[in-house]
């Protein structure tokens, strides 16, 4: 950790925040709250400079003309890749995660990405849209993924990712395998507020940042219930 | 939308047609539309003879089959105004049509029914009247202009709001825009504190602005013409990039009143609560105004709305005083927050089809303002919102049915926000109170 207290930064709320993205950021900082853990967090607009020196950065959804003015301007500011050359974990959803491949799709047009995944993205014939669920990679040794899922993009992955999961329902990055994982990074589909179904993955992170092999279990009695109710509802044709 | 469809024999459908009534707003029309009008109005009234809804979607539904241009001649020869936007339309609808009242007949869709079958239909229903006050929803406001010709469009606000579903915010706008460039001759009513709609109506040359403040801001941070930041300073914005910035309104929300363009400040007095309903009034005043209403004559007549199709209706039950108010979307739950006393508060939330299933703006939502009240959650995704509530430290109980909320609490007010089909299922279990 770079410092005493865990930092931990929102990318770009004013670009990337289409569907509760904030909640990512409300959930690590409550899970580390909760473990006695200071934290300190960081919303960086698009017009700032953005610090090489925190811990967690999340990067969340949005439409096409944020999503490649973000990417620019990350490209250009290059305060991210040197975070993560320092080591840093970021969590990346939907739009956020197809600017960390090497190129994306927005309005059309192919854009250039940060090139800090190894995946690239193109349109699908048709929108995702609905429940997304999958048995994430057993060496990351979580419990199965739920989420919601909501674009157009399908995703490829390169050698040097792999991907965050086997769908067993929903499209994923093309209906075989959703998300990516490489270091520190994680990428995926389960849009929005990713972490409220999948509080095992915010303590990855915190995991990750704070270098603890095991953290102080919480009550996830309401968490667990609506993980449940998630893998019980049906998936719609 | 609530209200199944009949599948109806043909032979009913003959003689519905004989019985139908062709005189009034029928003159005129061509014999197709004259037929589907009468089927269409006689359509509704078995609907709601049979108990299947309030007859304001099926007959418009029956009417477009028969007559595509149904719309189109129902609403020639009609002085129109539509009203759009996220939040608001349906109150804000009620509001213009009695003021506009104050000149002569108005048809009105009042129950929210705002798609071209619930125009047809409301149209339909009411025969020949001067004026027309149409709540549209966002997406066919394009499609409703070019059938219903309006003089005036009232354009309230643009935010998220069922986006699993919806065009996403900035291509609304974006539709918006190229259809009112289209249509000079249009003049319209905007919310000149929301920069989506100030771009979306930039290209009228006849525009009115209304300032009726804005609490929610998060869909409005980027400028939609260049893409830069957007600052805000003391109720004035600009776009830091490009000559996009608010425009000076001419209509005014302060003191529970409104300014009009003279500079004249007229009391707001409503049965509805809270600081929104005072813009959704002044917005109507705007609108009305187009037409020659002036704000001293129809001021007195937004006091006669009371709630609309169960918002803000207030109900006893067990020595509870149950007040529901229905919150779509986080810019809607801001205002609700805003309105509710200092109560038990039962949060309801579903994702069914008409709610959109996507439950994540429950994050976009800050529910810190409840810390001060006993809270109550149910409905079919009551544990998405339980989440969300536990890491916004609002403690909460879970209760299965409204009955067990009811019981729940002492005597006195309960106030109930809830998202859209988990309203109508709590209006239900109220005998669907108006």
């Amino acid at each position: 950790m770079s410092t005493e207290a865990l930092r931990i930064v929102w990318i770009y709320p004013d670009l990337l925040s289409t569907y509760g993205d904030r909640g990512n950021l409300l959930i690590l900082a409550a899970r580390a709250a909760a473990r006695g853990i200071p934290v300190e967090t960081y919303e960086v607009r698009s017009d700032q400079r953005m610090p090489n020196s925190a811990d967690i950065y999340l990067i969340g959804g949005g439409e096409d003309g944020p999503q490649a003015l973000a990417s620019q301007r990350l490209i250009a500011d290059g305060g991210l890749h040197q975070a993560i050359q320092q080591g840093a974990s970021v969590l990346s959803i939907c739009a956020g995660y197809q600017l960390l491949g090497h190129s994306f799709f927005a309005k059309g047009v192919q854009c250039a990405g940060l090139g800090l995944l190894d995946i690239h993205s193109d349109r699908g014939e048709t929108r995702a849209v609905g429940e997304l669920r999958g048995d994430i990679d057993p060496r990351l040794g979580l419990p199965p993924l739920t989420g919601f899922e909501n674009h157009g993009g399908r995703t490829h992955l390169g050698q040097h990712a792999a991907p965050l999961a086997r769908v067993t329902g929903g499209i994923g990055n093309d209906g075989q395998t959703e998300g990516a994982w490489a270091g520190k990074i994680l990428g995926t589909y389960s849009h929005g507020p990713a972490l409220a179904r999948n509080p095992a993955i915010a303590d990855l992170l915190l995991k990750w940042s704070t270098g603890a092999d095991r953290l102080a279990p919480l009550d996830d009695t309401w968490s667990e219930k609506l993980r449940g109710e998630r893998f019980a509802a049906a998936i719609p044709a | 939308m609530t209200e199944r469809i009949m599948i109806l024999p043909v032979w009913q459908l003959a003689v519905m047609f004989r019985s139908g009534t062709l005189a009034g707003v029928t003159d005129g029309m061509p014999l197709i539309a004259k037929v589907a009008t009468s089927v269409s109005k006689t359509a509704a009234a078995l609907s709601r003879a049979a108990g299947r809804g309030d007859g304001s979607v099926i007959g418009g539904w029956i009417g477009l089959k028969i007559d595509p241009d149904l719309l189109a001649h129902l609403a020639a020869g009609r002085a129109v105004a539509l009203v759009s936007g996220t939040n608001g339309k349906t109150t804000t609808t009620r509001f213009t049509a009695a003021a506009v009242g104050v000149l002569g007949r108005v048809a009105t869709n009042g129950y929210g029914a705002n798609m071209p079958t619930g125009h047809t239909s409301a149209l339909a229903k009411e025969g020949h009247t001067p004026f027309a006050v149409l709540e549209v929803d966002e997406h066919y406001l394009g499609q409703v202009i070019d059938q219903t010709k309006p003089q005036v469009v009232a354009l309230l606000n643009l935010s998220r709001d069922q986006l699993d579903r919806a065009k996403e915010v900035a291509m609304m706008a974006q539709m918006w825009k190229t259809k009112l460039a289209a249509h000079p001759e249009i003049k319209v009513v905007a919310n000149a504190d929301d920069p989506l709609v100030v771009w979306a109506a930039s290209g009228s040359p006849q525009s009115v602005w209304f300032s009726a403040g804005q609490r929610w801001l998060d869909d409005s941070f980027v400028c939609p013409e260049s893409g830069h930041p957007i600052e805000r300073a003391q109720g004035d914005w600009w776009c830091t990039g490009c000559p996009l910035r608010r425009p000076r309104p001419s209509w005014v929300v302060e003191d529970g009143g409104v300014f009009d363009p003279n500079g004249d400040w007229h009391l707001v007095q409503l049965q509805l609560p809270g600081r929104v309903n005072i813009g959704n009034a002044a917005t109507a005043l705007a609108v009305a105004a187009q037409f020659g209403v002036r704000p001293i004559e129809a001021v007195h007549t937004l006091k006669q709305v009371a709630s609309i199709a169960g918002r803000y209706a207030q109900v006893d039950k067990e020595g509870r005083n149950i007040r529901l108010l229905l919150a779509k979307n986080p810019a809607s739950w801001l205002e609700a927050f805003d309105m509710a006393d200092q109560a038990p508060t039962l949060l309801s939330i579903n994702a069914r089809d008409p709610d959109g299933l996507d439950t994540s703006w429950l994050w976009d939502v800050d529910f810190a303002p409840l810390r001060d009240r006993p809270v109550l959650i149910t409905g079919d995704r009551a544990f998405d919102l339980a989440v969300r509530l536990q890491v916004n430290q609002v403690q909460f109980r879970h209760v299965q049915t409204f009955d067990e909320a009811l019981r729940s609490v002492p005597p006195g007010r309960l106030e109930v926000i809830a998202n859209y089909t988990a309203f109508q299922d709590i209006r239900a279990e109220l005998d669907r109170v108006n």
